[in-house]
């Protein structure tokens, strides 16, 4: 009895007597969905145009990071080290293309998966050759960002934002608008389309898979730098990130792998029922729950929707 | 020239049957056993074989295990680590539990009590299928390494959390713990390899294997021909798991010697991973290939500049070795997508025609 009213009642009773608790724990949740959205939307570019499953995306949001701070510290001015880091993500994925998806090109989705694990322990010891392996902290005050918290009055207690929360999630908003505009009006959005339907197809009427590559690689870099950005300032910057980019992989599989807005949707459930389970039925569980919580969810969904909330749905020709 | 089967004849259903149908390849393998049985736990250093060798041996195991899941099955599983934890933590329970009973009854006991954790892991397979499962595995993961932390009657409420292995006797010889010699370690983690390698070998070869094989290249067409796809694929699970327990067992028992949660984590599910694809998808020989490369390739990188009589940092060096073995993996990718073991074949092949290209 007792362990089912802990369960079923008492999470809810704490829920509706302290409010401005739930508010800012939700907050919090959206926060976290939020990067993770972010991470994963990096995932889903990658997927739809190449059919690349880009182990690597969580170890590009640090290296775009890492390339920002670590020019700075060299000296360069903020605006000129985050244009500079824009030109590294190019360059990259200008390398990727060359280097790893031409020659795996027609190779089944498992190769070049593999591949794109060489390429994470390759930009892993690539960035802590170049710029160190310690961690690093984010310029935050150059680069024009708030910082501090806001505090709010609601329901008889008070929620503290931080700053930086806000804009990230204006910043993630912005960020999907320009990617939904770029993918529906532009000539190479069009063609980016083009390539997820069908390489075959796209090919076929003159669109050079070579380009729209690079072009997707490089649009998920900026998002990795934009993330990178929004993550260091919250933590420091390291490789240890790697780990929370998993998180990302739950949300790819609740919004479907190929949905800009099912990155997005799925981003904000996991993060806000992760700080919920982790806040009210952690302590059930002897705490530290979020480390499986999002796998779970992902994995009970899978059962009733394989094919995630706004993915494709799944036919099987014979 | 010596590698040619000319003149010999099969005159009989079981010898054509046989694993090495072929007179070279009998001879080859019984001089590859002897040279690991008889010369080399006396030619080689005892720290070689508790650091190149034994380890190679466990991760080979390891390899087989989601090879016959992932290679043969067709399933993407990331939860090896977790799968290899619990056969390590079962196997730790079951010896404090009875410290009577022999060591490898029990590790062969743990191997199946991680296969009745990946059977239970392995249901969501019938609904969902490659990174799909491949995510759903991973919840398998994260939930058992949070289970090796927050569920202390696993480590029999241990101060430190981990645990250590005490030391069990064979025939009044130590083969656990801080007292055994590492080459008695050594034999019995070699004839345990050997052992499940030649069960894996006639496992895939018989029905089962077959219907693995039928599931993996098309699963539809497979339940059209009466496989029960249900029980075909949580056979798999649980084989594979099987394998990845015993793996974990004899990583903890005869290699560490003392494991705590986070021996088990994410990385190692990849590294596994790893020795499959670079080894060869569906091959047995591509595991021990794999796992020789990915364990013997940062040993040899880091010996690199010693032996070159370059002075480098060790951070440095660490940061060359994750650069390397990254470009290495690309690069063999590229060069040869289905591994090791297709490239031993298509040498094996050469060899047979030679002097002839073809």
């Amino acid at each position: 009895m007792d362990l089912l009213y802990n369960i079923f009642l008492d999470p809810f009773v704490q829920m509706a007597t302290a409010p401005d608790l739930l508010v800012q724990t939700l907050w919090e949740g959206l926060v976290a969905g939020v990067l993770y959205a972010l991470i994963a939307l990096g995932y889903v570019l990658i997927y739809k145009a190449s059919g690349v499953f880009n182990f690597a995306q969580g170890i590009m949001v640090v290296f775009a990071a890492l390339t920002l701070v670590g020019l700075h510290e060299q000296g360069v001015p903020a605006f000129v080290a985050l244009v500079l880091a824009l030109a590294v993500m190019l360059a990259l994925a200008y390398a990727v293309e060359r280097l790893i998806l031409r020659p795996l090109v027609n190779q089944p989705e498992i190769i070049l998966f593999m591949a794109t694990f060489g390429l994470t322990s390759l930009l892993i010891g690539f960035g802590e050759f170049v710029f160190g392996g310690e961690p690093k902290v984010m310029i935050t005050d150059e680069l024009h960002l708030p910082s501090g918290a806001i505090d709010f009055r609601v329901l008889g207690g008070f929620v503290s934002l931080q700053k930086i929360d806000i804009a990230a999630a204006i910043i993630a908003s912005v960020m999907v608008a320009g990617l939904a505009v770029f993918f529906q009006i532009t000539r190479i959005g069009r063609a980016l389309r083009a390539v997820a339907d069908s390489h075959k197809a796209a090919l076929s009427v003159g669109i050079s898979l070579e380009q729209i590559w690079v072009v997707v690689w490089f649009a998920a870099g900026i998002v990795a730098l934009a993330t990178g950005i929004m993550w260091g300032a919250r933590s420091n910057v390291s490789f240890a990130l790697e780990i929370v980019a998993l998180k990302a992989l739950p949300v790819l599989v609740l919004g479907g792998f190929t949905s800009v807005p099912g990155a997005i949707v799925g981003g904000v459930i996991i993060g806000v029922s992760e700080k919920l389970g982790e806040f009210y039925w952690g302590p059930l569980l002897g705490g530290g729950v979020e480390s499986w919580l999002a796998y779970m969810i992902a994995l009970v969904f899978l059962l009733f929707r394989p094919q995630g909330l706004f993915g494709e749905k799944i036919i099987e020709r014979v | 020239m010596l590698y040619r089967e000319t003149g010999q004849f099969k005159t009989s259903y079981a010898a054509d049957a046989a694993v090495f149908p072929i007179l070279q390849d009998r001879i080859g393998i019984a001089v590859i056993l002897g040279l690991a049985f008889v010369i080399v736990p006396f030619a080689f250093p005892s720290f070689w074989i508790s650091t190149v060798l034994i380890p190679i041996l466990v991760f080979s195991l390891a390899a087989i295990g989601l090879n016959l899941l992932t290679g043969y099955a067709g399933q993407v599983s990331l939860g090896t680590g977790g799968f290899m934890g619990v056969g390590a933590y079962a196997c730790y329970k079951l010896t404090t539990l009875f410290p009577d009973v022999n060591i490898i009854v029990l590790i062969v006991l743990s191997g199946f009590t991680a296969a009745a954790v990946g059977t239970l892991f392995g249901l969501p397979s019938l609904r969902i299928k490659g990174f799909y499962l491949a995510v759903a595995t991973l919840a398998a993961q994260f939930f058992l390494s949070w289970c090796f932390v927050r569920v202390p009657w696993l480590y029999n409420y241990n101060v430190s959390g981990a645990i250590e292995v005490p030391t069990r006797t064979m025939l009044g010889i130590p083969v656990t713990g801080p007292n055994a010699t590492p080459v008695t370690r050594y034999l019995i983690v070699l004839s345990l390899v050997v052992a499940m390698t030649w069960i894996a070998s006639n496992l895939v070869r018989g029905r089962i294997g077959r219907m693995w094989m039928a599931v993996r290249d098309m699963d539809i067409a497979a339940e059209l021909i009466g496989i029960r796809l249900f029980r075909t694929k949580l056979l798999a699970f649980a084989v594979s798991s099987f394998y990845c327990g015993v793996a974990g067992a004899t990583m903890v028992f005869l290699w560490f010697g003392a494991a705590e949660a986070d021996s088990f984590n994410i990385d190692l599910s990849f590294r596994v991973l790893f020795m499959v694809i670079i080894g060869g998808l569906g091959s047995l020989s591509g595991s021990f290939f794999g796992a020789t490369l990915i364990w013997g390739l940062p040993i040899a990188l880091r010996s690199l500049p010693d032996a070159l009589g370059v002075s480098i940092r060790a951070a440095t060096v660490e940061h060359l070795q994750f650069m390397i073995v990254g470009a290495l993996i690309i690069f063999f990718l590229a060069v040869e997508p289905s591994g090791l073991a297709r490239l031993w074949q298509i040498g094996k092949q050469k060899l047979r025609v030679w002097p002839f290209p073809y």
